[in-house]
């Protein structure tokens, strides 16, 4: 026996690359999207990883640093630092902000690290060029994607900075490209305000007869002075010894500290589960509306393909071939039209993927899903068609 | 006597059921032998196409008996399961149309009912050569049926319907198309396969060119055939 369906489509190929290629960037589309999620989630684990934290210590109740804002103060990591099964632990700022570059603004993740070099937790772990920060002052480490190079001099609120080296995916778990400043700037940057502010804020705490008490000289002075530090810093990132289990370290800060602590699971619930948790509905919803679309299409295809055939059918009927042969015909063309969308769609989507402003990661495992979704899609959508195809009635070849 | 070729005894069809039933045929008697070809002939409404179809096996009589080859296919009822097997194995159609499948060449066309009917694809397509050979559109073999001519195309279809050698032949009217010199041409290719294949054939036309060649002819009026001994003696 001869394959019909494939006899069918090599007559018409033109028809079915043309509609094909169509189904093919609809599927590209839902590729890039599945993409767009696994960026989502491997831009957040990234950010994890490279934090090289095994803890996050932030304020009490918050779900700090990355979804929430929490503000400790900064001398709790000595507190923490020396507990048993504790190997490093440091301070670390997080600010999303849009950083000045000559006439263009970037935006951007500055995270400022503690004091101390590579190998601190919050320390970018690797550098494609330059060198790691080494004054305490002024420099900063930059991910490539900011599109800054070594030496660019750099505006984070009043202070230039000097980019000293260059990373490469680091990014905020929104995708944004991160840029590493020491503690201090950052958390100057973050509190720091305008010479108008402080001016508005000194003159305020002067008319507060409760601090500018004229037999206590010296408190307005003090007050004052405490008013233009910043002791916060938005979490302790802890590494824990080899041989310890991080959960009771975790458990050891909550019960003495007032702190709530995250452990790796726990953060990766909090940014996957909680922060792009709406996004990936939204894009979940995308999904569904693309396949409810190519299922549209195929069926349309299909059906109208097939009632373009239906003297065709009735003579095959009538000759004696089976309904069953008649249906796999059809069916063998919306698969046909489905692979050939797939190849189209996969191939689209590999060579568009860089060209996207966030990260797109195509997964295999979601390349091999996306084809059987396409295969069933098809399978489905040729239901109608096939239910045409079998009521036609052999009758009709031999006419009036 | 052994039953062979085509037997039709009282057949009767009524289309719908009550007011609006139509007795498209009444009481049709025909007997066709192997080898013969019988002249089908009336006016138009008077049921050649629903003998056709009931012969064909795709609408149901509604009384009467049919005996195809040695097997009573109808007898007040179906007596044969398969009706799709019957068709294929036991009944060759030729339309008036050729209506060819068009993504298959002439070779496929001609050889598919005897790849439906389990034949391997080289042995059906050698008879699809041979017969295509006898019937003249051999070098047209690799061709699609769209770049054939409208008598090539007809004798494709010819071809299609004796590839599995069936006992029975229906042509509704196949020479409608062609000019008399063709139409010719194709009763006289319906005549030797008749011959040589004992095959019975049932030939309805409109077609005067034709008529004069047939040995017997039957005429159908409101749904009732009546003998009429022809004067065809072109093909003795
Ligand atoms: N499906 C049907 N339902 C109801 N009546 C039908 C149906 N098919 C045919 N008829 C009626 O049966 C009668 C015979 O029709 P049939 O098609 O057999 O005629 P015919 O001899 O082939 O005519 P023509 O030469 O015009 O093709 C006609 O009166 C027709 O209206
Ligand atoms: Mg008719």
């Amino acid at each position: 026996m001869i394959s019909l369906a494939g006899r069918d489509i090599l007559h018409t190929w033109g028809k079915f690359i043309f509609t094909g290629f169509g189904l093919g960037l609809l599927i590209g589309v839902t590729l890039i999207m599945a993409g767009v999620y696994r960026g989502m989630v491997d831009d957040a684990k990234v950010l994890m990883d490279n934090s090289g934290a095994d803890l996050w210590v932030v304020q009490k109740d918050t779900l700090g640093p990355y979804a929430e804002s929490s503000s400790i103060y900064d001398d709790l990591w000595r507190g923490i630092s020396i507990m048993t099964g504790v190997a490093r632990a440091a301070n670390v700022t997080y600010l999303t902000m849009q950083v000045r570059h000559g006439d263009r603004d970037v935006r951007a993740m500055v995270s400022g690290i503690a004091a101390g070099g590579p190998g601190l937790p919050g320390w970018p772990p690797y550098l494609v060029s330059g060198r790691q920060i080494t004054r305490g002052h002024y420099e900063a480490v930059a991910d490539i994607a900011t599109g800054f190079r070594l030496g660019d001099s750099i505006q984070i609120r009043r202070n230039q900075f000097t980019v000293v080296g260059l990373t490469r995916r680091m990014v905020s778990s929104g995708g944004d490209p991160m840029i590493f400043i020491p503690l201090k700037d950052a958390q100057e940057a973050q509190f720091l305000k305008d010479s108008y502010a402080i001016r508005q804020q000194r003159r305020r705490t002067a008319e507060n007869p409760a601090f500018n008490r004229p037999g206590v000289p010296g408190l307005l002075d003090a007050v004052i002075a405490s008013q233009s530090v910043n002791p916060f810093v938005n979490a302790v990132l802890v590494q824990v010894e080899n041989g310890h289990r991080p959960e009771d370290i975790a458990q050891q800060i909550r019960k003495w500290k007032r702190l709530t602590v995250y452990t790796r699971p726990q953060m990766e619930r909090i940014l996957i589960g909680k922060l792009i948790a709406t996004s990936s509905k939204q894009i979940g919803m995308f999904l569904v509306i693309l396949a409810v679309v190519s299922a549209a299409i195929v069926a349309f295809i299909i059906y109208t393909l097939t009632l373009g055939k239906i003297r065709e059918i009735a003579v095959l009927k009538l000759i004696g071939t089976t309904n069953r042969t008649i249906a796999f015909m059809i069916l063998q063309q919306a698969v046909a039209l489905g692979g050939i969308g797939f190849v189209v769609g996969k191939i689209a989507a590999t060579f568009s993927a860089p060209f996207f402003p966030k990260y797109v990661l195509l997964e295999p495992l979601d390349s091999v899903s996306g084809f059987i979704a396409v295969v069933l899609i098809c399978i489905i959508s040729s239901i109608i068609a096939i239910r045409a195809a079998l009521k036609v009635d052999p009758a009709e070849a031999i006419g009036g | 006597m052994a039953e062979k070729g085509i037997r039709i005894r009282g057949l009767k069809k009524r289309y719908g059921s009550g007011d609006t039933a139509v007795d498209a045929l009444k009481k049709v008697d025909m007997t066709v032998t192997p080898g013969e070809v019988v002249g089908l002939i009336g006016p138009s409404g008077s049921g050649k196409s629903t003998l056709l179809k009931c012969l064909g096996a795709v609408i149901e009589p509604t009384g009467g008996q049919m005996v195809l080859g040695d097997h009573i296919i109808y007898d007040d009822g179906w007596k044969v399961k398969d009706l799709r097997a019957l068709r294929r194995d036991r009944i060759g159609f030729v339309f008036q149309a050729p209506y060819l499948i068009p993504f298959l060449d002439v070779t496929d066309n001609v050889a598919l009912p005897a790849m439906l009917a389990g034949s391997p694809n080289s042995d059906a397509r050698k008879r699809a050569m041979d017969l295509l050979q006898a019937l003249d559109v051999g070098h047209r073999a690799k061709a699609m049926p769209t770049q054939l001519s409208g008598g090539e195309q007809q004798r494709v279809s010819i071809a299609r319907g004796l590839v599995n050698r069936p006992p029975v032949i229906l042509a509704d009217e196949p020479t409608a198309p062609l000019d008399s010199e063709r139409a010719m041409a194709v009763i006289r290719i319906l005549n030797n396969m008749a011959q040589k294949f004992e095959t019975a054939i049932i030939v309805v036309t409109h077609d005067e060119k034709i008529i004069p060649t047939f040995k017997r002819i039957y005429h159908i009026r409101d749904g009732v055939t009546y003998e009429e001994k022809g004067k065809g003696r072109a093909f003795e």
